[in-house]
């Protein structure tokens, strides 16, 4: 039966999530003002609460797929200006490892963070384009090239890094390895400046000469596809992980909209101005017609990350609607913020009030795991059924 | 528990009705928009489904089916992709009888719904709108004066479907001073009595087979218990997001139909030596169709689960509504964008499929899912 309610425990689990968010809101100033700072693993207030593991564990079986309770409570994390009061274990790079790794290699790199290496100085949406080099040497893969915007790239132990064997092979030449921190040759070169999302570290890495052990190939497939069309059985196993990153993205991109929504709303119901759901539009001002639609489009991205989730929760096929639900929440990511702002005013834009930061920390939703442009890319091949080499 | 699971009834039914919209209403779109009525067969086919009935109680003679705006909305849409104008003529008798099971007394069920449980088809309609720009429900001035025999109505109503044919009625009204829309209360009015007169509008820009009409209600007598409802008259917010949910769902099949018209188009239409979808800017009109298609529907999902649940009518309709008649509009608009002057030519659907996604967003009572 199609139901978008949450039963009573889960509603719990909701406002437990709100509360530790709201405990970690006076932070948040601080980190986004010192951007050279890293994040405690754990803050002293973490200890008051559980962890999401151990939220999640009373659950029955039979209630809200988990992977839509996830999404939901990312939703409800990002919709507070907080930072996160303990840092995950795990990284980008985990999830590649788990869907293409070996299972030796994850038993053996699976407790470590690792970040996720793909993006370089001239390729970014087009991964195809790479130029970091893997050569074989004897038993040692030699690394060449440079990597930017790597996630948790400071705090990771290591990180997976996209590489092509064959330039020559195009898309089928791309390979992911497994590089630690401390391996000669690979250096930390810097801590990027953002306009937003400060808290989260994001590095620069160069590649010279890093020699790596044979065996740091994830997936340990060492042949190389003839056909530039065929794609390497560790580039699909990558793009694969993409089917719940997209749509977490995008629960992250929601909560700051719905952040900077619900701070307009409870803001401006103090000064007497709501909408009245019995008023038609021309008994309504401007600004109750923008709340408005702007609960509206809250409620829509919301409902393509849950439609994705539920897929995926499900067992079937959701690459469209992951693409689809990074698209809507990329798209209100911007939207948002923004036309909270415009209905708050001038005082929106001090750094007393919160919205503006959801303006710049929800920003990067329509850039990071593929722009909203790519997204579009991969709902339009999908639904023309064409190729990527015959939509580009 | 979150789930964008359709029950198996559902599904069966929402199967038949794309069937049905796809073999029946699509080919004689056209015909229908031209000549502005839908064909007396096609309407007892669908008549013959035994939709209308479908929710009506057994007691009644109805099917027994649980009542379900989720239900309501899913055939909609079905009917909607396939001609909106010929699926809302189809589905009209809803705007009479789904209010007259969500909100009707006792008697007025016994005696109102037995009448659509029948072989013969029976048309009805609601009036909702009136001869004045800004309108707005809570805006109505067509009033209705308690008497000591019952009550009294004046007032014109506008843009009625199906006037003519409708041989039952709901009339919103002014019933008392209180403010708002708690002063507005629907009326079982027989179109037949005395004082009502209705006439053909001009035209509409679409949805023509609807045959919109002009009510006029000259001091119109009603027995007291004509008000919908229990004594002073149901609140008719639930009445106002059925309606809303109805058109939406009608508004999603259709530009769900149009977005499968244009994907093969662009795939085919050569321009420049490649197919104009191997082009971002078409891709890309594409890509936010499917998006909007998708989120639209679920939104419309939204607001009618939480109508069958009794929990936030007003707000959740208003959300959805709002958001589909935003996008709609669009996606028609593109859709007829892509085609080019080809979208123009009345050859192709393209400028009646706008016609009718203009009806659809902006006519507040079109069909009550």
């Amino acid at each position: 039966m199609v139901d978008f309610t949450l039963s009573d425990p889960d509603r719990d689990i909701l406002s437990g999530v709100a509360e530790e968010a709201k405990a970690s809101e006076k932070y948040a100033r601080h980190y986004d003002a010192h951007e050279d700072e890293i994040l405690p693993k754990a803050f002293v207030e973490a200890a008051a609460f559980p962890s999401l593991l151990e939220r999640m564990r009373r659950r029955p079986s039979d209630d809200t797929p988990s992977v839509i309770m996830q999404m939901l409570i990312r939703i409800e994390r990002e919709a507070h200006n907080g930072v996160p009061l303990r840092q995950a274990p795990s990284a980008l790079g985990n999830a590649a490892l788990g869907a293409a790794g070996t299972p030796a290699q994850q038993k053996r790199w699976g407790h470590l963070m690792l970040a996720m290496s793909i993006t370089e100085p001239g390729a970014g949406s087009d991964t195809k384009a790479i130029q970091t080099t893997a050569v074989l040497d004897g038993d040692e893969w030699v690394l060449n090239g440079d990597k930017i915007f790597v996630t948790n790239g400071v705090r990771c132990h290591g990180t997976i890094v996209w590489a092509t064997v064959s330039k020559a092979a195009g898309r089928g030449g791309i390979k992911s390895f497994l590089v630690l921190k401390g391996t000669p040759g690979f250096e930390l070169v810097r801590k990027e400046k953002k306009l937003g999302i400060r808290s989260s570290d994001t590095a620069a890495y160069a590649f010279r000469d890093c020699r790596i052990p044979r065996d740091h190939l994830i997936g340990g497939d060492e042949r190389v596809p003839q056909s530039a069309d065929e794609g390497s059985a560790s580039y699909k196993g990558v793009l694969k992980t993409f089917n719940i990153t997209r749509p977490t993205v995008a629960a992250g991109g929601i909560g700051k909209a719905l952040g900077a929504f619900r701070y307009a709303r409870d803001r401006l119901a103090k000064e007497g101005i709501a909408v009245d759901w019995d008023k038609g539009p021309h008994d309504r001002t401007s600004t109750e017609q923008t709340l408005l639609e702007l609960e509206a489009d809250i409620e829509a991205a919301t409902l393509t990350v849950l439609r994705a989730a539920w897929l995926a929760a499900r067992g079937e096929p959701n690459n469209l609607e992951a693409s689809v639900a990074k698209a809507k929440g990329g798209e209100l990511c911007r939207s948002g913020p923004q036309r909270a702002m415009e209905l708050l005013g001038a005082m929106s834009l001090s750094h007393d009030h919160p919205v503006e930061q959801f303006l710049r920390d929800g920003r990067i939703t329509d850039i990071y795991e593929g722009t909203g442009q790519i997204q579009r890319l991969v709902i339009a091949r999908a639904i023309l059924g064409y190729s990527s080499a015959e939509l580009s | 528990m979150i789930s964008f699971d359709v029950t198996d009834e559902q599904s069966q039914i929402r199967d038949m009705l794309l069937t049905f919209a796809k073999e029946e209403l699509t080919p004689r779109a056209r015909q229908a928009d031209e000549t502005c009525a839908a064909p007396a067969e096609l309407l007892d086919e669908a008549w013959s489904l035994g939709l209308a009935s479908l929710a009506i109680p057994e007691a009644y003679g109805g099917g027994g089916a649980p009542r379900s705006t989720l239900t309501g909305a899913l055939m909609l849409e079905a009917m909607g992709s396939g001609c909106a104008g010929l699926g809302g003529a189809a589905a009209a008798s809803s705007l009479f009888v789904n209010p007259l099971i969500d909100l009707g007394s006792e008697e007025q069920k016994k005696r109102e719904l037995p009448k659509f449980c029948g072989n013969a088809r029976r048309a009805a309609t609601l009036a909702l709108h009136e001869d004045s720009f800004a309108f707005d429900p809570s805006r109505i001035v067509t009033r209705a004066e308690p008497r000591a025999d019952g009550w009294r109505i004046t007032g014109v109503k506008r843009l009625v479907p199906l006037g003519e044919e409708a041989g039952d009625m709901l009339v919103l009204a002014r019933a008392s001073d209180a403010p708002g829309i708690d002063g507005i209360k629907a009326f079982i009015v027989p179109p037949r009595a005395p004082g009502v007169a209705i006439t053909r509008e001009s035209g509409t820009i679409g949805l023509t087979p609807m045959r919109f009409a002009r009510v006029e209600l000259a001091g119109v007598s009603l027995p007291p218990d004509a008000i919908l409802g229990e004594g002073d008259g149901a609140d008719i917010r639930p009445l106002l997001a059925s309606l809303r949910i109805g058109g939406a769902a009608l508004a999603v099949g259709l530009v769900r139909a149009v977005t499968d018209f244009a994907i093969p188009y662009a795939r085919e239409r050569v321009a420049f030596g490649e197919p104009i979808a191997k082009k971002q800017s078409i891709a890309f009109m594409l890509a936010d169709m499917h998006i909007e298609c998708d989120v639209m529907r679920w939104l419309v999902w939204k607001a009618a689960a939480a109508f069958d649940r009794g929990a936030d009518v007003s707000k959740m309709a208003v959300l959805a509504q709002n958001y589909v008649n935003r996008r709609a509009i669009r996606i028609a608009d593109d859709g007829l964008q892509i085609f080019g002057g080809h979208g123009y030519i009345r050859d192709l659907p393209l400028e009646m499929w706008l016609r009718n996604a203009r009806m659809l967003t902006i006519h507040g009572a079109l069909a009550a899912a």
